[in-house]
């Protein structure tokens, strides 16, 4: 039994950046790698609730940003998390400048391929740990 | 002629269940929609990770906390770190109130912005949870 790696995106909702983040990890939680990993509320590590402070300081958790600011792995940071790895969309978009996303609420074809790329990537970290092959 | 005033829409924008899902899409209509001219937010973790100008947020605008759950995260962090709300929504009572199921899945299953003849609050929670849609106008 494999055990549960919280998988936690930014609550960006000021650009495309943020939706693709929480598309992503939604697409690995609850499809790609169900049952292997989880999520949880950021603004819960905001506001220091003990619950979800005592999950990721027991669990091994990825940060998944949208901007540079990178709250998540900053909020994690601050929580005492076991954090493994962060991911940043800004820097896939860099990798992949042909795709340019512009709708926040729904994501366009752009922001649904660029989600896709990331939860791809997200998911061969997942069994990059699980494995074993990243200090943890 | 001067522009109207500014208010701030705070959303939980709650990523482990649904009605932070909710509360997230509810305030980008609001922001893209139905108050654009008078709108503005702020990503609720820059409140501990960012400058002070964030910190700052609730004391330049009058602010509406959206939260998805009893929990109550935007109205907790926004009264912590900059400021005393000017309202607070909870997206949980709402459904409560309105006997509406909430919907199964934590993603943002809309595909296509609201029709003006539909753009009601029964026509967002519909077009959330179910795979058909309520109305052809948009389509």
């Amino acid at each position: 039994l494999t055990e549960l790696i919280f998988i936690i995106p930014c609550s960006g909702i000021g650009k495309a950046f943020g939706t693709i983040s929480r598309e992503a990890t939604y697409q690995v939680v609850e499809d790609l790698r169900k049952g292997e990993t989880d999520t949880l509320c950021l603004s819960l590590l905001v506001i220091g609730d003990e619950d979800s402070n005592h999950l990721v300081q027991s669990h091994r958790c990825i940060a998944i940003d949208g901007c540079p600011l990178e709250c998540a792995k900053k909020n994690l940071q601050l929580a005492g998390a076991k954090l493994t790895t962060n991911f940043r969309v800004i820097d896939l978009l860099k990798e992949h400048r042909s795709l340019k996303p512009k709708n926040i609420t729904f994501l366009d074809q752009e922001g649904r391929e660029l989600a896709k790329l990331l939860a791809d990537q997200i998911a061969a970290k997942i069994d990059e740990l699980n494995r074993g092959e990243i200090n943890s | 002629m001067n522009s109207p005033p500014k208010i701030g829409v705070v959303s939980c924008s709650g990523e482990g269940c649904v009605e932070g899902t909710l509360s997230r899409v509810a305030t980008r209509f609001v922001l893209e929609r139905l108050r654009s001219d008078n709108t503005v937010t702020i990503c609720l973790p820059l409140f501990l990770t960012g400058e002070k100008g964030e910190r700052m947020f609730a004391k330049y605008f009058p602010t509406i906390a959206v939260d998805g759950c009893e929990k109550k995260c935007a109205e907790k962090a926004i009264e912590k770190y900059s400021g005393k709300t000017a309202h607070s929504i909870v997206v949980i009572d709402l459904l409560n109130e309105w006997n509406v199921e909430k919907p199964g899945s934590r993603r943002n299953r809309l595909t296509r912005p609201p029709c003006p003849k539909h753009r009601t609050a029964r026509w967002f929670l519909w077009e959330c949870t179910s795979s058909t849609p309520m109305c052809s106008c948009a389509l």
